[in-house]
């Protein structure tokens, strides 16, 4: 069935790679400004009250929790740094989410399945990532490409499902008939 | 710009012979008796992505590049051995408890039409395996001298063969395109490609992201005719998700006036390239002295049905038009390798059921020679996937007898010993590999391809 995601757009739209990047830098400047004038404990949680100066952990330092959902059904939590994306994490934990062509936007090996809750914090697809996404067999509408899935503090308790292997191969679904 | 042409395959050697040891993991050892059980002996015909998949599925719980699979203990890869001459199917069954072949198409369909051998005349197979440093396309050294080009076929090896003729070469230079063919196609006057299709628009095999990589080549304008597209929207409502986000960007560049960077671009475009539909070939018209390809006659066709099985009937029109260089790219083709293993010539695959060789137990199957040749990595993937799973099953099942010990790559070495034939081991592969991607160093691409079979197995051995 087609996704509800609107279809492509005549602009293009910066890569996710791109957008990490201005968040990554976001990032910097926003631990450059506590860290003027103060100490920072790296592992102090984020406890921001009105009269205490807020005390943050530096985003990278920020440890996730991800669920992925293998083949066959088994779940697997692991723990993630804010900044991984999904496919180097899962290969990191040993979980059987292919990586053809490394991150590169060529292929869909990576395809996974977002938990409901989950999809929509994360910034919607650019047009080489839906491109790619058509590729993928069994899509679904929380598909996304597990290269593409960067984290970051609000996707704690994330859960990426790898949607199983079936016989139905053809990247449209269907089968071809001679003409 | 895709930087590998040929990253999946180690291509110089078809047939080859990858032996993998699968011993039987925990979970399948416990149906077998207290006595220490063999491990099961499986050998790969293949090592391409179907290959390599397969096997490394078969040695699974681990995730693995493909050149980490081959430096598994459990797996052996034995380069350069051919099915047919240096070791029989018969010879290898006997070797091994399964054997799974996933050794591809290296033929190609033909036209069928009065003129196919005329000089300037290539399969896409041929003309991709030029430009990818494949030995045995080496010397096809291809006229690139005319104006217009045309493509039979509007699949993404078309559009490949397409990208190649029309890219600019600051950007393939970075590629591992072949030097050889980096200058024939620097060289080249090459002014327009037309690429052809016997269906319409609804039923271009391609995929988006190549047709976006063509509409957003550098120095080139994509020219489609608005005509093709009339009638089309209505029937976007109701189409699965790829085919109508690919076919909503080709009605884009058929009907919408082009804007900001796009238009600075085709208007200052040198080069073009064109998809037309509803077009037959029915002859191939040769020059004046009949030595080369002048131009092509098509029979003008429409369409009955529609969607995926619509069906191309002829009008009784024809129309004509001239070129210099055609290339064929209507599809790859499997072969039979061996009378001992069932094919089907219709289909062009080895008759199968989830990849269990039909009336022929022991024997798999992966990838285009059990599917047919389509589809991306993931298909393949998936399929092997398949295959590997229908193996551990029959293994765990005893559909597949284990219980007798069988020699594998011994009986393989053994073998080919006996008749002089060296085979090349993944270190010799990495030899090569090396020298590839040193010399590529030296002038800024990914390797520079050897693309003699000797000078590669002097090296591998050295």
């Amino acid at each position: 069935s087609n996704r509800r995601r609107p279809a492509l757009t005549a602009e293009p739209i910066p890569s996710s790679l791109d957008r990490a990047a201005v968040s990554c830098n976001a990032l910097f400047r926003t631990a450059g400004t506590r860290l003027v004038g103060g100490k920072t404990r790296r592992d102090a949680p984020n406890t921001a009250t009105p009269h205490k100066r807020a005390i943050r952990t530096p985003q990278s330092q920020i440890i996730i929790n991800v669920v992925f959902v293998d083949r066959s059904g088994q779940r697997i939590p692991v723990k993630a740094k804010v900044g991984d994306n999904a496919l180097h994490l899962a290969h990191k934990h040993g979980i059987d989410l292919e990586g053809a062509c490394e991150a590169s936007l060529a292929c869909s090996t990576c395809h996974v399945y977002v938990s409901d809750a989950f999809y929509d914090k994360l910034p919607e697809p650019d047009e080489r990532e839906e491109d790619m996404l058509d590729m993928a067999p069994l899509l679904q509408e929380n598909s996304r490409l597990g290269c593409q899935v960067i984290l970051t503090p609000e996707l704690d308790g994330i859960e990426l499902t790898l949607p199983k292997i079936t016989r139905n191969f053809y990247v449209d679904g269907h089968k071809p008939a001679s003409h | 710009m895709s930087a590998y042409c040929s990253r999946w395959t180690l291509r110089f050697l078809n047939r080859l012979c990858v032996s993998g040891l699968a011993k039987t993991n925990n979970k399948h050892v416990q149906h077998f008796s207290s006595q220490t059980s063999p491990s099961v002996q499986v050998c790969i015909v293949g090592s391409g992505p179907a290959g390599f998949y397969t096997a490394q599925h078969l040695l699974k719980n681990v995730i693995n590049t493909f050149t980490q699979t081959a430096h598994l203990e459990r797996c052996e890869f034995f380069g350069n051995v051919t099915i047919g001459s240096d070791i029989t199917m018969e010879e290898l069954k006997m070797a091994y408890h399964a054997v799974i072949l996933c050794y591809g198409a290296e033929g190609s369909r033909s036209l069928g039409v009065p003129g196919e051998k005329l000089s300037g005349v290539y399969s896409a197979k041929d003309f991709v395996g030029w430009y990818n440093g494949l030995p045995a396309n080496k010397d096809l050294n291809p006229d690139l001298s005319s104006d217009a080009v045309v493509i039979l076929g509007q699949g993404n090896v078309a559009l490949d063969v397409a990208r190649i003729l029309l890219s600019p070469v600051e950007l393939l230079k970075k590629t591992d395109i072949t030097q050889a063919s980096l200058d024939s196609v620097a060289a080249s006057k090459i002014k327009r490609v037309v690429i052809v299709g016997r269906r319409g628009p609804l039923q271009v095999a391609c995929t988006i992201k190549e047709l976006r990589e063509m509409v957003n080549l550098p120095g080139t304008k994509p020219v489609l005719d608005r005509r093709d597209f009339e009638g089309i929207k209505d029937a976007l409502k109701d189409i699965a998700r790829p085919r109508k986000r690919l076919t909503e960007l080709l009605m884009k560049v058929a009907m919408e006036e082009p804007s900001g960077r796009d238009a600075e671009r085709w208007a200052a475009a040198s080069q073009e390239w064109s998809l037309r539909f509803l077009r037959s070939p029915i002859k191939i018209l040769p020059t004046a002295d009949g030595k080369k390809v002048a131009g092509i006659r098509f029979a003008v066709t429409t369409l009955e049905g529609s969607g995926e099985n619509a069906k191309a009937v002829l009008t009784g029109q024809e129309e004509e038009v001239s070129c210099g260089l055609i290339v064929s790219s209507i599809g790859y083709k499997s072969l039979p390798i061996d009378d001992g293993v069932p094919f089907d010539e219709t289909q062009g695959v080895i008759p199968n059921d989830m990849g269990r060789v039909c009336q022929t137990p022991g024997l798999y199957c992966s990838g285009w020679v059990k599917r047919g040749p389509t589809g991306v990595i993931a298909t393949t993937m998936n399929d092997s996937f398949e295959t590997a799973r229908c193996v551990l099953e029959d293994i765990d099942s005893r559909v597949l007898d284990c219980s007798m010990a069988k020699p594998g790559h011994h009986a393989l070495r053994g073998l080919l010993e006996k008749r002089g034939v060296t085979p090349v081991s993944f270190s010799g592969w990495e030899k090569i590999d090396a020298l590839e991607v040193t010399r590529g160093d030296e002038i800024g691409k990914p390797r520079e391809k050897l693309l003699d079979v000797q000078e590669m197995l002097q090296l591998a051995r050295a």
